[in-house]
């Protein structure tokens, strides 16, 4: 019943998939866990990295340069959040959708119409397709893929260590210690906010290359989907010190997205993906929270942020 | 007095909470005070006498009232926030959660301690000779937090925490060290090892140290100058040389002569039989 090419091919297009949308949940585990930021831009950027990687590339820019275009602008968005919350002074949360929703609109702007495709243009992918042995798609993608999250997690390893790196962890874990020690934690929030979404351009950039094609949609519910992916890494693998933070974040969104193709395969509708996604989250929310009120713990009121 | 060799250097000190509202506050008002290098100024006075917010002030967490005027070594320090006058000051809080950072290791704590003040770049934060300096910093207190450099605060108890807070706000050598209630929340053991630490520490670097304690008797056995504060002022700020003599009861003729009012506050649980009169005061 279980064909081994059908298994094999399941689990290698779930690993291309959990590294390359795993850029975009290791931008979320940057915001909403290292800086307890709940940083909704996500949605906005996402698609921001696919819109800017597809004109460049249509306008004959070499894929390498537009990939990195798009982690620039991802940056650049990031960077209009923060401000928001560190100099105007607007709540994260609301900050975040603020600019998520402004995204949208230029996105089209910068798209000129709802959808792109990219099929017949050269991307990274399509130029790794030329070297010898990677003539498969499975195979390129992953290679691809894989070159790119070994880059990434290499940078971000080596930067949360060191000092500028540690003050931006630290600023989330107890904002009042670190500018007692002399740090502009607004600085630091900028920082932090800016790295993650250029993050997940990045992986938005990757992602339309590798399916041929950018929609202005196709970022609904990507934070959600991020969120899915830190929790079930964290829970699956719990994880102590950076190097196996960031692996474990890479981790989570292989399951999710090998569970997510699984549902597929067994026939549940692609259009119910965002629900179950959702339900998945909100059960990864629930319980720890049920299991101490089961076992009497005193709980403290929900935050509302 | 020594008026230009002073460290610190407070003038016309006032703060206003919730101005312009039936709140209204005046947390401090008019404060002048001059502390040298060697200062160890034990700081109490009733609640609301404004102790915690002189250290606020000092630290930069909030600006003086238009007019009040703070220097460091000659230096204006007035409109610099908080993180940019980091390197003059060390501060350790009530709550030991406040100056430690529960989700970090020991050592990563330590490292963001060291580099107070200072500008941070893309070096690693934790090096051999870095870890070796924090195992050399954690020894003298006792609690082998020197062999757990790896483990997460959170871990530590509230005293091993604060003790790693009091350590932490040392570790650079600040010339200003701010204790505010420092060991009220520690139990006994642990608050004679954070409080002979300090004395040890404060005394080996010269550190102008403000400690904000509500125990008396703490206050006059601890530290060479002694500051009583009450409604937003400084009323008794007694030097070395008077303090050696001085017994609870004197402090309480001293705050009522300064204050012109009943002593009436319970967190020194005095009776009034207690109360002799000095006159050397």
């Amino acid at each position: 019943m279980l064909d081994p090419t059908a298994v094999g091919h399941l689990l290698g297009f779930s690993a291309y998939e959990g590294l390359v949308y795993g850029f975009l949940a290791l931008g979320v585990y940057l915001t909403f866990r290292v800086l307890a930021f709940p940083d909704l831009t996500v949605d906005g950027s996402f698609v921001l990295g696919a819109a800017v990687v597809a004109v460049l590339i249509i306008n004959g820019v070499s894929p390498f340069l537009a990939t990195l275009a798009a982690l620039g602008a991802g940056l650049c968005a990031g960077l209009a959040t923060s401000l928001l919350n560190t100099k105007l002074r607007i709540p994260a949360l609301l900050a975040s959708i603020l600019v998520m929703v402004g995204l949208y609109s230029i996105n089209l702007r910068i798209m000129g119409r709802p959808n792109l495709p990219l099929l017949r243009e050269v991307t990274i992918f399509s130029l790794a397709s030329r070297l010898p042995g990677l003539e498969t798609r499975l195979v390129y993608q992953l290679v691809v893929a894989a070159v790119l999250a070994v880059l990434v997690l290499f940078i971000l390893n080596w930067f949360l260590r060191t000092e500028i790196g540690l003050a931006l962890r630290a600023t989330g874990d107890n904002e009042q210690m670190v500018r007692g020690a002399g740090v502009d934690t607004d600085k630091t929030t900028i920082l932090g906010v800016s790295i993650a979404n250029g993050l997940v351009a990045l992986s938005g950039g990757v992602v339309a290359q590798a399916q041929g094609f950018v929609d202005v949609n196709m970022g609904i519910g990507m934070i959600v989907m991020g969120l899915a992916a830190v929790i079930i890494g964290e829970a699956l693998f719990r994880p102590k010190g950076v190097a196996r933070l960031l692996l474990a974040v890479l981790g989570g969104t292989f399951v999710y997205r090998l569970v997510i193709s699984i549902a597929l395969r067994l026939g549940m509708a692609p259009g119910d993906l965002k629900l179950v996604t959702a339900a998945l989250v909100i059960i990864a929310l629930a319980v720890p929270y049920l299991q101490k009120k089961i076992r009497r713990e005193w709980l403290p009121p929900a935050s509302r942020w | 007095m020594s008026e230009n060799k002073s460290l610190l250097k407070l003038r016309r000190i006032s703060k206003v909470f919730s101005k312009g509202t039936v709140d209204q506050v005046r947390a401090l008002d008019g404060i002048d005070l001059d502390i040298n290098g060697g200062d160890y100024i034990a700081v109490i006075g009733s609640n609301g006498a404004g102790k915690t917010t002189l250290l606020n002030v000092i630290a930069g967490v909030f600006p003086p009232e238009n007019g009040g005027k703070i220097s460091v070594n000659d230096r204006d320090v007035t409109g610099l926030s908080e993180y940019r006058r980091a390197h003059y000051v060390g501060r350790v809080y009530q709550d030991p959660h406040v100056g430690t950072a529960a989700k970090m290791t020991i050592a990563e704590n330590m490292a963001m301690a060291l580099l107070r003040g200072q500008p941070r770049g893309l070096r690693a934060a934790s090096n051999k000779q870095r870890r070796e300096l924090f195992h050399g910093a954690l020894v003298p207190l006792g609690l082998g937090l020197e062999n757990r450099l790896a483990a997460l605060v959170g871990t530590l108890s509230g005293g091993q925490r604060q003790a790693l807070a009091l350590v932490m706000a040392t570790l650079s050598k600040p010339a200003i060290l701010l204790l505010d209630e420092h060991i009220a929340t520690l139990d006994p053991r642990t608050a004679q090892i954070v409080l002979d630490l300090t004395d040890m520490v404060v005394t080996r670097e010269k550190m102008a140290t403000l400690m904000v304690t509500h125990n008396m008797e703490l206050a006059l056995r601890h530290g060479n100058r002694l500051i009583m504060m009450h409604k937003g002022r400084i009323v008794v700020d007694i030097k070395q040389a008077q303090k050696a003599d001085l017994t609870i009861s004197d402090l309480v003729v001293a705050f009522e002569r300064a204050s012109g009012e009943e002593f009436v506050d319970d967190s020194v649980l005095l009776r009034p039989g207690n109360v002799v009169g000095t006159s050397d005061l």
